[in-house]
């Protein structure tokens, strides 16, 4: 029942945040809301007993991500669109028809999420969230886990290529390196 | 009614150690302020109580008085929710830190000496650290100068750019204990200083403390303070409680730095030698706790501020490689040994 009415909580939450991030008429309110919704989600995982998860969730996206959107928002002061229908909207709404369908398809199709795993809830009680995360990457999964790390390690190199193949300034690009860099190396720390 | 004996245990907890470190935030301003003067052969505070003992009594008071000013064109939501952003998060990591060994018992009520043992205490305390930069960058931004903005955005910068090698750090003794729990962690490291991770772990130390000076802001990495170009950073437009607020987190972070500092690498409420082991372990947490704080003013006295450029090339270039180098040598000698 508690458990039950927490859920309520973070997942309206969680979906009231979306919205204000999305309809927000200033964008410092909209990134405020994506931080709400963001710890929200934090709030289900631990429902889900995934601790670790959650904190990850926190470090990764309220921590470091959200902060450089911040930052950039900050620094350019970037005008809110006025309208919401831009010439974009059918790519738009063609792509969120899409992720829904998959979304739906999903929730009710359970058995192809209830395939499972070696891991089942007993089992991870008994180790530990923490453990058997550890133990799931670093064992089963250790390929895509690699692959994931080595994909972000590109988009980094990306990243520095992109910002240091203009102006070479002594002082003003190493900034802008250092936001992208820091962003993979946030994700490479919560991975390893 | 157990459900309610057991909400208010918890809720007195809350209050012991939120009082215990709302206290000692008080008196480390006093005791900042003494040691200082003491090392620039002055005085100090000495007219209010004996030896200026009430001098935090009366700051406060003062500050509390004080008329609540919200520039003109400040978003006023955020200027005020700014504060709050930074204070939470100093104090809720204190839920997770061990002060003691033994709970103690009343009848068949137990008070544990911590509030929670999270089984990802390290990481909790983390998340909720890397929240703080929020209320610095929105103080800035919302104060609509600057100043404070500028001293905003390097404030959130250099937090979050010292938060990598900090984690980093704390993987060795993570890995040592084989634990994010505080608790286990300071039980790992039982029977003697020699069995204290900053025996095996001193870059790991040393990188910590570095890290966690830069994350509180302090000397000599107080950039975004620098009052020579930024008046006084991000809360250059407070004043006030909700100054206050500001000064309350900045000291209330450098205690729970401390803490998780003591937990991680001195062995937490651990005697160093076992015939000294009837000192109560409470004794042990706060003396090592003071030892570390005392450390944070005495650096403060002696060593000038740095540049911020040389801030960042430090941390990316220095403290993240040699972190990267420990956590990796620290996981390896542990898979040969056992």
């Amino acid at each position: 029942m508690t458990g039950q009415l927490l859920f309520l909580y973070f997942g309206g939450m969680t979906v009231a945040g979306a919205i204000v991030a999305v309809a927000a008429p200033n964008l410092v309110y909209s990134a405020l809301a994506l931080l709400v919704t963001f710890i929200h989600i934090a709030g289900i995982y631990i429902l889900m007993n995934a601790e670790f998860i959650a904190a990850v969730q926190i470090i990764v996206y309220a921590g470091a991500i959200l902060v450089l959107y911040l930052f950039v928002l900050m620094l350019f002061n970037p005008r809110q669109e006025k309208l919401y229908m831009h010439k974009q909207y059918k790519v738009g709404v063609f792509l969120g028809a899409v992720v829904l369908f998959l979304m739906l398809f999903a929730g009710f199709r359970t058995e192809i999420l209830s395939l499972g795993g070696s891991y089942t809830p007993d089992l991870v009680e008994e180790l530990g969230h923490t453990r058997a995360i550890g133990n799931a990457l670093f064992t089963d999964f250790i390929f895509p886990f690699e692959m994931a790390s080595l994909i972000l390690l590109v988009a980094m190199f990306g990243a520095i290529i992109l910002a240091g193949s203009g102006r070479r300034r002594r002082k003003g690009p190493g900034g802008r390196v250092d936001l992208s860099a820091r962003d993979e190396a946030k994700k490479a720390l919560a991975d390893s | 009614m157990d459900i309610a004996i057991q909400i208010g245990v918890v809720l007195f907890q809350i209050v012991l150690v939120l009082g215990g470190v709302l206290t000692h935030v008080a008196y480390l301003t006093y005791a900042e302020r003494k040691v200082l003067s003491d090392m620039q052969d002055r005085l100090g505070p000495m007219e209010v109580g004996p030896h200026g003992l009430l001098q935090p009594l009366a700051d406060g008071l003062k500050l509390f008085f004080k008329e609540d000013i919200i520039p003109s064109g400040a978003n006023k939501i955020i200027f005020s929710a700014a504060p709050i952003l930074v204070l939470v998060p100093a104090l809720i990591g204190f839920a997770v830190v061990p002060f003691g060994r033994d709970s103690l018992q009343i009848g068949s009520i137990e008070i544990t000496p911590y509030i929670a043992d999270l089984n990802i205490g390290v990481l909790y305390i983390l998340a909720f650290a890397s929240i703080g930069a929020y209320g610095i960058l929105l103080g800035g931004w919302a104060s609509n100068s600057k100043y404070a903005l500028l001293g905003g955005l390097r404030s959130a910068a250099q937090c979050i750019s010292y938060e990598l090698p900090l984690g980093l750090a704390l993987v060795g003794p993570i890995l040592l204990a084989e634990s994010l729990s505080l608790k286990t962690m300071t039980e790992a490291q039982g029977g003697g200083f020699w069995h204290w991770f900053i025996i095996v772990q001193p870059v790991a130390f040393v990188i910590y403390m570095i890290c966690a000076i830069a994350e509180t802001n302090r000397l000599p990495f107080d950039l975004p303070e620098a009052e020579s170009e930024l008046v006084a950073g991000f809360f250059t437009e407070y004043s006030g409680m909700r100054f206050s607020l500001f000064f309350l987190a900045e000291y209330g972070n450098m205690i729970l730095v401390s803490c998780i500092a003591v937990v991680a690498f001195l062995g937490g409420w651990q005697a160093p030698f076992s015939f000294l082991e009837f000192i109560p372990p409470i004794i042990w947490f706060l003396a090592k706790i003071y030892f570390l704080l005392f450390f944070y003013i005495w650096l403060r006295a002696t060593v000038p501020r740095l540049r911020f450029d040389q801030l960042m090339t430090f941390c990316w270039k220095v403290m993240l490689p040699l972190a990267l180098v420990n956590a990796l040598v620290t996981s390896i000698v542990k898979y040969i040994v056992t």
